[in-house]
């Protein structure tokens, strides 16, 4: 049984953090907000939207073109933040460090560029059952575009968990490429991902880890995952929208074309080729967000002031509560692993549809997510059309899953009536 | 309970969504078309049994899964165009989609409407009109004089996860 006393783990003031996210002190549908839809994207504290403000009114100009004054600092900003992203994932150098828009961006230049030398017709491409659709939709172009095929590991039903034992089946050296995620959205399992990098490695596999529900939320070390890529959102992570982050190997970068073509990324133009920069430039053409990687610099900042795996324990301990108080309403049909999850709590609901039940909690101030959270696929196998989530970060409190409950037996006294 | 909630959600239209009206195929059928609604997963198959001599729906029959709002529209829409002629139903269609987008306002919702008046609600969730409209955009796509398109309804809401 889960210890719901020591949920907090001392010395931490979750409460004065909480103050530090100016949006949730707000009402909708003359309410309290309750926002449990991080996983979506999370909110911004004081010090992000300042960093922003403050580089705004102060920094800016264009990176890497400029002689000025102005022109440094941006630049100076920017490559800062890449410092710091290395720092935030223990890469060997931020050379290992290219800035995207988001995680599905970061998907899409490695199936793109690394895919295009590397893939050919008969090749397999290995990915999980679990996948967001970013983890599945690049793979499928460059499958229809090279003649390469996808397998998938499978889910064991509403556990959520991999069937690892299909492992030595689907993991053969047949397989170019195993892309997976950390942390489920939807069922908000943890895989096991070091060890599975391991396996691949072993095999001359590549693996890119997609973090997009992880980086935020526990301690992340590349080198210790022994990923070859690592992609993330900085929205999901309380930095800006349209920020995105890919760590890749320094070795596998070296090996691959660029993504898009234009400024920023090139030694010497002429007017019939060119010649480009090495990783990280080389795959950033065009001006970048620099505002954004300003701000995303603030959030890792912020996240390692509190301590990811002070964050991580917080949440799942929030998550565990949630998943218990659920399991004890009956007639509440919850999806991924009774125990060691992650943040995160998706169900249904007998006879009620996510979508009323989203209605009707938005109502009573609870956002929550309701439809198949991009993972179509994987809701089809579940036999359910959608379903709702409720997900947490560190700003949510006990009590918050108390009016979720309420809320919850609400509904269905009211669809019951 | 809210006032909102409780006009989004009368009696009539869960009675609908737990007992869909016309609910299952349809033999016979002339025409059917099925959408469905990216967003949260609904699917409708609507079919149809037109008579060619009187321009009638003799027969209406639906299948699929969706939301109470989506069920409760369909299932009440299928009783409405029953033995109606096509021009009737184009006319319903019209003014049913008035109504929904809140471009007529509640009161002055047409009489003929009858029942369906009762979906108003959804005027105010603007998050919910396309689950009221999912079993007319099929109306609409198999009253066509052209041949019948399966469609999807495109996803403007944007919601990630
Ligand atoms: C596991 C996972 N992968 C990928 C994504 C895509 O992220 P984004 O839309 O920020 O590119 C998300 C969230 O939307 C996610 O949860």
């Amino acid at each position: 049984m889960h210890d719901f006393a020591k949920h907090a783990p001392a010395g931490t003031d979750w409460a004065a953090l909480r103050r530090d996210f100016p949006i949730l002190d707000q009402q909708v549908h003359g309410q309290p907000l309750v926002y449990l839809d991080s996983a979506a994207s999370s909110q911004r504290p004081r010090a992000v939207i300042d960093a922003i403000s403050h580089y705004y009114e102060h920094d800016h100009s264009n990176v890497h073109r400029g002689i000025h004054e102005l022109s440094n600092r941006a630049t100076t900003a920017y490559e800062a933040a890449r410092v710091r992203t290395a720092a935030f994932l223990n890469a060997r150098t931020p050379n290992e460090i290219v800035f995207t828009k988001g995680t599905t961006e970061s998907i899409n230049l490695v199936a793109t560029s690394w895919g295009s030398q590397h893939v050919k017709a008969g090749d397999t491409i290995l990915l999980t059952e679990l996948e967001h659709h970013a983890n599945i939709i690049p793979w499928q172009l460059l499958a229809a575009r090279t003649g390469a095929k996808l397998v998938y590991i499978p889910v064991l039903g509403d556990s959520g968990v991999l069937d690892l034992s299909r492992l030595d089946e689907l993991l053969t050296p047949a397989v170019k490429i195993f892309s997976l995620v950390h942390i489920s959205n939807t069922m908000g399992t943890i895989n096991p991902v070091a060890e599975l990098c391991a396996r691949a490695r072993a095999l001359g596999v590549m693996t890119l880890v997609d973090a997009a529900q992880s980086a935020g939320h526990l301690p992340l070390d590349v080198q210790s995952l022994g990923c070859d890529f690592l992609v993330f959102s900085g929205h999901k992570i309380l930095g800006p929208t349209g920020t995105g982050v890919l760590y890749g190997r320094e070795e596998v970068f070296a090996t691959m074309p660029p993504y898009q073509g234009g400024g920023e990324m090139i030694v010497r133009v002429d007017w019939q080729e060119s010649k480009f920069k090495p990783a990280p430039h080389g795959f950033e053409a065009g001006t970048p967000h620099v505002a954004g990687a300003v701000g995303l610099h603030a959030a890792m900042d912020y996240l390692d002031n509190v301590g990811r795996q002070n964050i991580f324990d917080h949440d799942r301990d929030l998550a565990a509560y949630a998943y218990t108080r659920l399991s004890e309403l009956g007639g509440i049909r919850l999806f991924g692993p009774g125990t060691d999850r992650a943040g995160l709590v998706s169900f249904t609901m007998d006879d009620v549809h996510a979508h009323d039940i989203v209605t009707m909690a938005d109502q009573h101030g609870v956002a929550l997510r309701g439809g198949h959270h991009c993972n179509q696929p994987l809701h089809r196998k579940l036999g359910v059309p959608s379903s709702a989530r409720a997900s947490f970060y560190f700003y949510n409190t006990r009590d918050e899953v108390d009016t979720l409950i309420e809320v919850v037996e609400k509904i269905r006294a009211f669809f019951n009536r | 309970m809210d006032l909102d909630l409780e006009e989004l959600y009368q009696t009539v239209v869960l009675d609908h969504s737990r007992k869909p009206r016309n609910f299952g195929p349809l033999a016979d059928a002339t025409v059917t078309v099925s959408g469905d609604n990216p967003t949260c997963g609904d699917e409708i198959a609507l079919s149809l049994r037109l008579d060619s001599a009187t321009d009638r729906l003799e027969a209406v029959g639906f299948t699929g899964s969706g939301c109470s709002i989506c069920m409760a529209s369909t299932s009440l829409m299928t009783t409405k165009i029953k033995g109606k002629t096509r021009a009737e139903a184009t006319a319903l269609l019209a003014d049913f989609q008035g109504m929904i987008t809140g471009q007529t306002p509640a009161a002055e919702a047409p009489k003929t409407l009858g029942d369906l008046r009762l979906l108003n609600g959804v005027a105010k969730f603007p998050q919910r009109i396309k689950c009221a409209t999912l079993g007319w955009h099929a109306l609409k796509g198999a009253l066509a004089e052209s041949a019948p398109v399966n469609f999807s309804l495109d996803n403007h809401d944007g919601s990630k996860s």
